[in-house]
Order: C-alpha cells, then structure tokens, then sequence
C-alpha cells in the first residue's frame, strides 16, 4: 500500500502537469472575463496602460443584439448537427460493412481512415479548388457529364459544402470508433441470436443497436467540442461569407478584423458558456468510465 | 468466433467496402496523382486519371516557391517539441495517478479533461497579447508550448489508461525476488509501460502536426508551419491546381504515413479510453 513518502512523491510527480493547466485554465479566462466588461478598441486609442473604461454589461448586449450573432448561432448549430447526424449514419454503415469477413481488411481501413490525417488547412483546399471549383473540379466535371449545370458550391451552395468537407474529415474518425466498439461486441450473442431465426434488421435493432449506444454518445460529444469551434475549414474557403460565419468565426473578426477586444471577449465568454453546457455530458459519461 | 463464410460472400463484401473505401480515399488519391500533372492536363477537360506524362517538375517548383524546407522544419520542432515537452510532464503525472491513487485522483483527471473543452476563441486575445508582452508572437517555442498545454490532457488520460493496465501484482513479485527500486522501474516497470508512452507520442505529433487555429493566429512569418505554408495556397495561386496539389502532399505525407502505424491507439486517446 501507498505509504506517507510515497504520497508526497506522487503529488510532486503530479504538480507541473497540475500548475501548468491550472495557468493555461485561469490566466486566460480571467483576462477574457476582465476585457468583456471594459471598452476596448486599440484602434481608437484604448490601451492598458492608461486604463479600461468599464462598461458593466453592455459588451454582452452588443454581441447578442448585433444582427451577425443569431445567423452564427444557427449557422454553427446547423454546421454542428448535420456534420453529426451524417457521420454518424454512414459511420454505422461503413463500420457494419468493415466489419464483415473480407480480405485485405487493413488496407481498406487504412484507406477508410487517411482524411483524418489530413490537415484542416488542405482538405479544406483541395475540396475548395480540385473539388468545387465550378469551371474545372471534378463535381463541376461529373454534372457536366450527366447534362446538369455545375454547381457554384462554395457561393451559392456554401454551407452545404461546408458541411460536405467536415464531414468528410469526421466520418474516419466516428468509423473507427463505432467499429472498434462493434468488435467488442459478443458473437455468441449474435449467433444465439441467428440460431433463434432472428432477422438481420431485428439482430441489428435490438443488439447492435443497443452495444452501440454508448460509442455513439461518446462520438456526438466529443465530434461535438470539436464541430464548435472549426475554424480553418471556414477560414481558407469562404473567409465567413455566404453565409458561413459560425459563432467562432464571427467572435474571430471581432477581434482581428474589427478590433474591438471588448466585444470579442464577451462573445468569448458566450462561446466558453456554450462548449461548458456540452462539456458537462461528456465529463459525466467519462466519469461513469472510470468506476469500472 | 469465426462464422462460416461462402468464399463468394467474402469476395463481395471485399469488393463492396473496397469500392466504398476508395471512394472515400478518392480525395486523397486525386490529390496525388494530380500532382504528377502538368498545370494544363490538371485542368483537362474530361479529368485524366492515369495515362498522362508524370513530372516531378511541380515539387520543385513548390519548393523553389516557397521554401517548403523552412516550413516543414518548423512543423517538425514544433510537433516535435510539444510532444517531448508534453511527455516530460505527463509520464510522472499519469505514473503517479495511476500507482499511488487518491481519493482526488479521479476528480484531478475530469478536470484536465474540462481544459480541453475551453473553446480556443475564447481566449484568443488574451494568449495573443501574452505572446506579444512576452516576445513569443511568430516564434516556434512559444507555439510548441501552447500546443503543448492544449494536448496535455489527452496525454496525461492516455498514459493513465495505459499505466492502469499494468498489473501492480508483478511489483510485488519482483520485490519478493529481491529486486530494488531502481531495479522495478527499469527492468519491470518501464518495459511494459514503453508502449503505451509510444502511442501516446504518435497520437501527440499528428495532432500538434495538423492543428490549425493556434498556428495560424499565432505565427507569421518566421515560425510557420506547414498548416500556414498550405493556407498561403488559398488564392489566388489556388488555381495552380497541379503545385496546389504537390504543395498538398509535401504538407500531408509525414503524418499520413504515422497516421496509419496508430490508428489502434486514435480511438484510446481520443475517447479519453472511453472506447479501447
């Protein structure tokens, strides 16, 4: 058993990780909430040293009635749950399909799961330019060929492509996770299951379904932390036009473009107050996981 | 375990998820072939899919452009040095959470793990004007330390489901054989824990590798790499589809190829050991 010494020796062994979060945690979260309730445009001469004026609540109420904030709510929300409800669907089929006996098996998975690997910054070109360019990508080709008129996807089209190219990035990695969790699935079961007549869809239902359930929750958090804050996918395509400005992207342009910390800061809090009320379901889901 | 199988049944279900997973794949492989391509068959009209004149010209071209080296280097010292920085501190954390538990243990992990849901936008402003005060704004050490903090907790968790799984009986054993403390952890300890510090070291440098909001708010010119060597490309050079493409693959072939080797390890670390 763990004697006094050793205990000490754990939490020295603990402390930098420790220390190191809880200033990556507080220091910048402290100055976010300080900024959100003063004025602060750096353009308009505002600076630090001579001093913020604070203006209570009003940075908050600025973000939420400006006429950009509902549209890149319902913007990241229609981003975030399409980008779920696809690869989840087809992350079912794909890992209902890898998992079946066939031959060279690694290698189709590996070919399955190479777009994780790719940096946002490329995928988000190469489906901008060799994909959706309307005069000489591939899908403008393919509509050319069966007669339709090409699409201006990332113009008229904007957030369906988006969503098209996220999805594409995230559909490997809710594949692996529902496949592994497919694997771990109990065969007698299944067979027990086939050997009582039970049809195909009915197996599916009612005991692949079930097995599968807690995988699915953990990919529709955790795709979920990450869908909200894309950014580079936005960034290098659209730049936030059409229609593409997420909550993310429009709190960005406060910042850099606009310049106005203060306001930016406040839509920072809302941004942190939205990935917390998300946060809370993950972290209880991992918690139950680690009583086992 | 094993189901009767017609070999029929087998070779559909290998050409089905074959054809769904090139199709998947297809981004990729266009990519590549592509940029084989002179500019003027890259935009052919029908697409070539093979039968065109392979040319290495548009890699050079690339790296003439654009110093492709300077960039490369940088991801490499920054994926690089986050990940060894990271595991500096998070072996001994997880090592002790792991062998010597208390009863804050489980509560000291759900917190790492509530830092990484604090959305980066939140505290762009903040961070940015640390890096300007503290001289780190386009340098490749501060950039390393950053990525270093936001991969730390899934580090920490990996190492720790790892390290939970090496039996503590064994320890026991090897005292009851006379063995000293330094002779458990070098000759007990570290041999079972070296794959699992593996893993979390691949897991480490593809996500540092391709992480792409820190990098490019937060680099310029000097420390750039290769996500903002790639965002250069966005227009309106973009058109050069057969360098956009050679540009592409210079940017992506590393990881892709270490991608592949930890692909087990992917879902450990990112469900936090939630799916094994």
């Amino acid at each position: 058993m763990a004697t006094q010494q050793s205990r000490s020796a754990a939490r020295l062994m603990m402390a930098p990780a420790v220390v190191l979060l809880m200033g990556w945690m507080l220091v910048p979260l402290i100055m976010t909430l300080f900024f959100s309730f003063k004025k602060y445009v750096p353009l308009r001469g505002d600076t630090i040293g001579n001093g913020l004026d604070w203006v209570g609540l009003q940075n908050y109420e600025r973000f939420i009635s400006s006429s950009s904030f509902w549209p890149s709510v319902q913007t990241t929300l229609i981003i975030v749950i399409s980008v779920l409800l696809i690869t989840i669907f087809l992350g079912v089929l794909l890992a209902l399909l890898l998992d079946q006996p066939m031959w060279g098996q690694g290698v189709i998975r590996i070919l399955v799961i190479s777009p994780f690997f790719v940096m946002p910054t490329v995928s988000a070109l190469v489906w901008k330019n060799m994909f959706m360019d309307p005069v000489n990508g591939i899908l403008a080709h393919l509509w050319k060929f069966f007669g339709a008129e090409p699409i201006q996807w990332l113009s008229h089209e904007s957030l369906p492509s988006i969503i098209m190219i996220v999805s594409w990035q995230w559909l490997p990695f809710a594949t692996l996770i529902l496949l592994t969790a497919i694997q771990s699935l109990d065969r007698e079961q299944l067979e027990a299951a086939e050997m009582d007549g039970a049809q195909r869809l009915k197996r599916f239902w009612h005991i692949v379904l079930p097995h599968l359930s807690r995988a699915i929750t953990i990919v529709i958090l955790i795709q979920t932390i990450f869908l909200l804050s894309i950014f580079a996918e936005i960034f290098v395509t659209t730049g936030g036009a059409f229609g593409t400005k997420t909550l993310t992207y429009l709190i960005f342009q406060r910042v850099f473009d606009s310049q106005n910390i203060g306001l930016g800061s406040a839509g920072g809090v809302y941004a942190i107050i939205l990935a917390n009320i998300v946060a809370i379901f993950l972290m209880r889901i991992v918690g139950k996981n680690l009583d086992k | 375990m094993a189901r009767a199988v017609t070999t029929k049944q087998k070779a559909i279900n290998t050409a089905f998820a074959l054809g769904v997973a090139l199709l998947i794949f297809f981004p990729i492989l266009w990519t590549i072939l592509t940029s084989f391509k002179t500019e003027a068959q890259a935009i052919n009209d029908p697409p070539i899919f093979f039968f065109f004149d392979w040319t290495l010209e548009n890699y050079y071209a690339v790296q003439e452009r654009s110093d492709y080296m300077k960039f490369l280097w940088n991801s490499i010292f920054i994926a690089g040095g986050s990940t060894l920085l990271g595991i500096i501190i998070a072996v001994p954390a997880a090592w002790s959470m792991a062998f010597v538990p208390s009863k804050r243990t489980k509560d000291i992990l759900l917190w790492m793990l509530s830092t990484k849901m604090l959305p980066a936008v939140g505290v762009l402003y903040p961070i940015y004007l640390l890096f300007i005060e503290l001289g780190l704004l386009d340098s490749r050490g501060g950039l390393a330390f950053v990525l270093m903090l936001i991969n730390l907790p899934i580090m920490v968790w990996m190492l720790y489901t790892y390290f939970k799984e090496i039996p503590v009986d064994i320890l026991e054993a090897a005292r009851m054989d006379g063995a000293s403390l330094r002779d458990e952890i070098l000759y007990v300890l570290t041999p079972m824990a070296i794959p699992g510090i593996a893993s979390t070291i691949l897991l480490n440098i593809i996500l540092a590798w391709n992480e792409a909001f820190w990098t490019l708010n937060l680099t310029a010119a000097k420390a750039a790499p290769l996500t903002q060597f790639i965002a250069s490309y966005s227009s309106p050079e973009g058109l050069f589809f057969a360098k956009l493409s050679a540009a592409s693959v210079m940017a992506i072939a590393p990881i892709l190829v270490l991608g592949w080797f930890s692909q087990k390890q992917l879902v450990r670390g990112l469900t936090f050991g939630a799916v094994k």
